[in-house]
């Protein structure tokens, strides 16, 4: 197990692997997200209270989880890239980024268009919703500072610097529900008691949170393969594999 | 659920469930999508550098 | 320099980077500025409805002051930056970290303490009840040394960058907004009669962290800019 992972952080090697374990990767998430969809929305009942607007929770709790994971991903891979100086960590840390923007936004425009019918209106400055769009600030503050380093070895480290300082972010945003009784939802599923959502609704729920999971594997063996070719465009090995064509 | 006239009223709130899963939808497929576009532009560009340098 | 203790090697980076600025008077003064020019510029921009004044008094005052802290951010390092001083510092014995925090506490010096002055007469300015001005105050000083400590990370990051300003903005705002909530947050429930002591806990809590976990992130971007 242990020589895997240390095969994996060759560039060519993670390369060709990645290659080879992407249309499984695209078989389990379509695996998923059918029963995720088809369970969330034709067999779970309607929410006594909400009626059938709920039904967005299938995308926006799994949106809101990713982003929050996404960015964990992020900063504990950039530290190690930081600390041990493997090339691989920084890739998968700006490969991650623009992922983690994507799905923080998501959350806050699914969120936004629930929070429509619900609450009456299209935004509320409470706590979540505010940490959430201080999270994607983050994100975009990342893919920022990236762009703006020429070296992109400087730029590895300068992010997963800002990306490390950025992660008290993180607790605040899951705690906020509990530390402040305002318009967001109160914690349903992460309770370590019971969660307190029916089974037929919390199963889709689970399987569209392995889903988005499962995506997000494919999204960053993607951007990692271009990066890790643009990264390494001088040597031997990227030489050898574009030879063949 | 009944009927798929039902399904796409969505008790009245339709327009927000679908607009809400249309755009995960389309935001989801060109994050793949276009990464995957430039991973063939790059091999491209490259692999027409190293016939030059040939 | 080996021969300077920590302490003296501290208090002598202080002492240098305040005279560096006392010869520059007049660009010390504008950050002051800038918050007085802002904060007299919304009553003209939005109303001067006296009881709406009040109610946004907090929240203005603290993102006046909050954009005054930015603005001055750049004059930690740049001018060190540029004419290399900057690279002699990090290649004293002294740990980086504690240098960093001399300069950043000259920067609090210069940039924040003026504001707690100017501070209380833009609140008389919008009305705000002479009972919530020991709260202003409070919150203030508890903050705007987070300004300048979180606000040198960023700078850190972006003073080797052409269009540093520009990111540093993008890169300090999110990570002022947990300061401008609490430290508003203090001062609107003055307004209202309550206690802000949770507040304004919390203001001393992020103060502690950010003193603790912001020298080593800035000192470590500094050296990756100097590279």
């Amino acid at each position: 197990m242990m020589r895997f992972i240390h095969q994996l952080a060759s560039p060519p090697y993670f390369y060709h692997f990645s290659g080879k374990v992407l249309p499984w990767f695209l078989g389990l998430f379509l695996v998923f997200l059918s029963y995720g969809l088809y369970g969330g929305l034709v067999l779970a009942p309607t929410d006594y209270q909400q009626g059938e607007s709920y039904r967005i929770i299938y995308i926006h709790v799994p949106a809101a989880w990713m982003s929050l994971f996404i960015y964990m991903v992020m900063a504990i891979s950039g530290a190690i890239g930081l600390i041990w100086h493997i090339k691989l960590a920084d890739v998968v840390a700006i490969s991650s980024a623009p992922i983690g923007a994507m799905f923080t936004l998501l959350a806050l425009v699914t969120g936004s268009i629930w929070g429509k019918p619900m609450w009456g209106t299209w935004w509320e400055w409470e706590a979540r919703l505010t940490s959430e769009l201080v999270l994607l600030f983050l994100y975009l503050g990342v893919i920022a500072l990236y762009n703006a380093v020429e070296d992109k070895r400087t730029a590895s480290r300068a992010i997963a610097i800002l990306a490390l300082v950025g992660v008290v972010n993180i607790p605040i945003i899951h705690y906020s529900v509990e530390w402040w009784n305002t318009l967001h939802q109160g914690p349903t599923v992460t309770k370590f008691d019971k969660p307190s959502i029916h089974l037929s609704m919390l199963l889709p729920l689970l399987s569209m949170a392995v889903a988005f999971k499962v995506y997000y594997g494919i999204g960053l063996l993607v951007r990692a393969r271009n990066e890790l070719l643009q990264r390494e465009r001088n040597t031997g090995w990227v030489r050898e594999l574009l030879h063949d064509e | 659920m009944n009927n798929l006239n039902e399904f796409l009223h969505m008790g009245g709130y339709g327009a927000y469930v679908w607009s809400a899963y249309g755009i995960t939808f389309v935001a989801m497929i060109l994050a793949v999508v276009i990464p995957l576009r430039q991973h063939s532009s790059l091999r491209q560009r490259l692999i027409k550098q190293f016939k030059r340098k040939k | 320099m080996s021969s300077l203790s920590l302490t003296k090697a501290f208090v002598t980076l202080l002492r240098r980077d305040l005279l560096l600025v006392m010869r520059r008077r007049s660009e010390a003064v504008n950050p002051v500025l800038f918050f007085i020019i802002v904060t007299s510029l919304f009553p003209f921009g939005t109303s001067s409805d006296t009881a709406l004044l009040q109610q946004i008094a907090p929240g203005i005052v603290w993102v006046a002051a909050l954009l005054a802290a930015m603005l001055s951010l750049d004059a930690i390092f740049r001018s060190d930056f540029e004419d290399g001083s900057l690279e002699q510092l990090m290649l004293s014995p002294h740990p980086a970290s504690v240098l960093v925090l001399a300069k950043v506490m000259a920067h609090w010096l210069v940039t924040g303490v003026p504001l707690l002055i100017a501070a209380p007469f833009m609140a008389l300015l919008y009305g705000l009840p002479s009972e919530a001005l020991p709260t202003l105050l409070i919150s203030l000083l508890i903050g705007t040394p987070v300004l300048s400590l979180v606000g040198s990370v960023g700078v850190a990051l972006t003073v080797a960058l052409r269009q540093g300003g520009v990111i540093l903005s993008l890169l300090v705002l999110p990570l002022y907004v947990p300061v401008l909530i609490f430290g508003s947050g203090a001062v609107e429930l003055a307004v209202q009669g309550f206690s802000p002591a949770a507040n304004l806990y919390m203001l001393s809590a992020i103060l502690a962290l950010a003193v603790v976990f912001t020298p080593w992130p800035a000192s470590a971007a500094l050296r990756l800019s100097l590279s």
